[in-house]
């Protein structure tokens, strides 16, 4: 049994957000963090690690330096990570992306008891569409927004966060689950685990590895050949600093019920 | 020369940092007032493997480096001094000489459980020997197939929770230093108790205990060292020690000087935040230069010490000594500067500062005063 995680690299939004000419993010200029969502994912996989001594292999795409981030996952626990990357792969959107990490999942093969893992969404795009995407093009079951799993046999019992509860779901392996936030505490780097995480080797997958895997269309991938075409990214202007009145007397509301007129709010 | 950090230095640090902030300072400030022991988060250290982190893997410990270690110390006492002294004395003066100077099967038994779970503590201090050493009144006598101890120790970190002790004592009292043994004590041997808890000025949270050996038996194979060589496993179990303190001294100087640059920039006084004014931005520089070069001592000597666990010939004594003596020096004053700049919010303790002044002053204290340590580089500089 392995489970695969698919975890991403952002930009660290409490930092200052760099955008390039042709509208996709300056990561070079940019602190980046692993996607908070994608930690939940690698827990989930580490926690039913601990419970059944399977493997876990942390697989992003991304350039070069996202090596730092898998080796921060090596250090958590996780046993194998591939980065895949080449100039080729550079500025896809969630279609391309999706076909690529698919292709590189099927590169590792699957087995019947084996799990796919993502991360709701990430926070730069904030489009929750790769996951999805991944499972579709791979042709796995997947259950998305999981809050709580249970392993049992060959399937999985997931509670599947709704707005105004949870709907439960059993799905057999191999599966794709996206994970949130409420489903666990990611654990921290140990010690032990990053003096080792350097001693693992770091599996890289590039354009020659995937490009004649069936699952990618070598014009629908990269910057030129993704669908997806940003027109312009700006930054929305903040909005102004709030007005407090206080008091419960005619007065307050006189004033209060003034200033939304004003607006035409009413 | 070569200043740069490796990556798993840079990733040592970024880990205790993030256990630090998201595990140590919520509690810190509470457990400063009611002197609890931070035992859940001291169990999530040895789980993370910093409890015991620089023990070689073949005794659970994670095999890191003293400057990784170093730097894990630091992190930990820019939120809490209390569980950086916690983690130091156990990693420099509890497993560190059963490493240095136990036999196989004392490691074997001892360092597994002290990466596991078990807390270690280092007993030297007697009620009549603190800088003076070489006065211990305690006596090691050997009957048959163990040694029978009698003896106080006292001002003991982790006495409390520690459930091994390396413990100096006399085995032949007419030698004066050179009747000195080495001991390892486990707290359910009979005799053994622990006595008065002290009520201290700062690192509250800490547990600092009187030990008591009352005809406390200890078998013979737990003789650390050989008979009559307990001084010198002392002394240095010592001169490591002091990187450790000399990490928390950093850790409380930089802690403090964090909160000091976050204060400046959000308190207005004549219609401008404090930090635009240049005698704030004079003293911050002066801490600055001041901390870095506390930072590259601790380094140097943390380096040092870790050349020679490999097997290089090189002494660290001096290097850990300047160390200790500089950061802790620099740990005081630059606290004591961090309240004066946060003016009358300095003294209360709804700001962590004034806890960070009351945990600095330890560090000028304890495994060798500022003054022996002057002793110790005189010593080494004049020969």
């Amino acid at each position: 049994m392995k489970i695969i995680v698919c975890v991403k690299q952002v930009p660290d939004t409490s930092g200052k957000v760099a955008v390039k000419p042709d509208g996709t993010l300056d990561r070079a200029s940019m602190q980046t963090i692993t996607n908070p969502d994608d930690l939940n994912a690698v827990e989930a996989a580490l926690k039913l690690k601990d419970e059944t001594g399977c493997e876990v292999i942390v697989v992003t795409m991304g350039p070069p330096p996202a090596e730092g981030m898998l080796r921060e996952l090596l250090a958590r626990g996780a046993d194998r990570a591939v980065l895949i990357s080449a100039r080729e792969f550079g500025g896809s959107d969630t279609y391309a992306t999706s076909q690529i990490i698919a292709a590189a999942i099927d590169h590792m093969g699957l087995e019947n008891d084996d799990i796919v893992f993502c991360g709701r969404q990430a926070i730069d795009g904030d489009t929750a569409q790769v996951g999805p995407q991944i499972a579709e093009k791979l042709g796995l079951p997947q259950v998305t927004y999981a809050q709580d799993i249970k392993k049992d046999g060959d399937s999985l019992t997931i509670q599947r966060a709704l707005e105004d509860g949870y709907m439960t779901i059993k799905v057999k392996t191999p599966c794709l689950i996206t994970c949130i936030k409420e489903l666990n505490e990611p654990r921290y780097m140990s010690v032990g685990g990053i003096y080792e995480a350097y001693e693992k080797p770091m599996e890289v997958y590039d354009y020659n590895l995937l490009k004649d895997n069936p699952l990618i269309d070598v014009n629908n991938i990269g910057l030129a050949g993704s669908p997806t075409n940003i027109l312009i990214s700006f930054t929305p202007p903040q909005k102004g600093a709030g007005q407090m009145l206080e008091g419960a007397d005619q007065a307050t509301c006189d004033k209060l019920a003034g200033i939304l007129a004003e607006k035409h709010i009413i | 020369m070569n200043f740069q950090l490796t990556k798993e230095q840079e990733l040592v640090r970024k880990m205790v940092a993030d256990f630090a902030e998201n595990e140590v300072k919520p509690i810190a400030a509470e457990i400063d007032v009611t002197e609890e022991f931070p035992m859940e988060n001291v169990q999530k250290l040895f789980r993370y493997g910093v409890m015991g982190m620089n023990m070689p893997k073949e005794y659970g410990g994670a095999g890191a480096d003293d400057v990784a270690y170093a730097m894990a110390v630091e992190e930990l006492a820019k939120k809490c001094a209390a569980t950086a002294v916690i983690v130091a004395a156990h990693n420099s003066l509890a497993c560190w000489p059963i490493l240095k100077f136990g036999t196989e099967e004392q490691k074997q038994k001892y360092l597994t459980k002290m990466t596991s779970g078990t807390i270690g503590a280092f007993c030297l201090t007697e009620p009549e020997a603190g800088t003076d050493a070489s006065a211990q009144q305690t006596t090691a006598v050997l009957d048959g197939d163990h040694y029978v101890l009698n003896g106080n120790k006292i001002f003991i970190t982790n006495g409390g929770v520690a459930d091994v002790f390396v413990v100096m004592a006399m085995t032949d009292p007419s030698k004066g230093n050179k009747g000195i043994s080495a001991f390892i004590v486990e707290s359910s041997f009979p005799g053994f108790s622990r006595g008065k808890v002290e009520d201290k000025m700062g690192i509250r949270a800490s547990s600092t205990t009187e030990i008591i050996f009352e005809d406390c038996i200890v078998p013979k194979e737990n003789l650390l060292g050989a008979e009559g060589k307990g001084f010198n496993v002392a002394m240095a179990t010592l001169d490591g020690g002091r990187i450790g303190i000399a990490a928390q001294a950093l850790g409380i100087a930089q802690g403090a000087q964090d909160e000091l640059v976050a204060y400046v920039q959000q308190r207005v006084q004549f219609g401008k935040p404090i930090s635009k004014f240049q005698n704030t931005q004079f003293q911050i520089a002066d801490m600055e230069a001041r901390i870095c070069a506390a930072r590259w001592l601790v380094y140097d000597a943390a380096y040092k010490k870790y050349l020679s666990s490999q097997g290089q010939k090189i002494s660290y004594g001096k290097e850990s000594a300047m160390a200790k003596l500089f950061a802790a020096e620099t740990a005081m004053a630059v606290t004591t500067k961090v309240v004066q700049l946060h003016g009358g919010y300095g003294y209360i303790k709804e700001y962590p500062v004034e806890r960070m002044m009351r945990d600095a002053k330890i560090t000028e204290i304890y495994e060798g005063t500022s003054e022996v340590q002057r002793m110790v580089i005189a010593k080494n500089v004049i020969k």
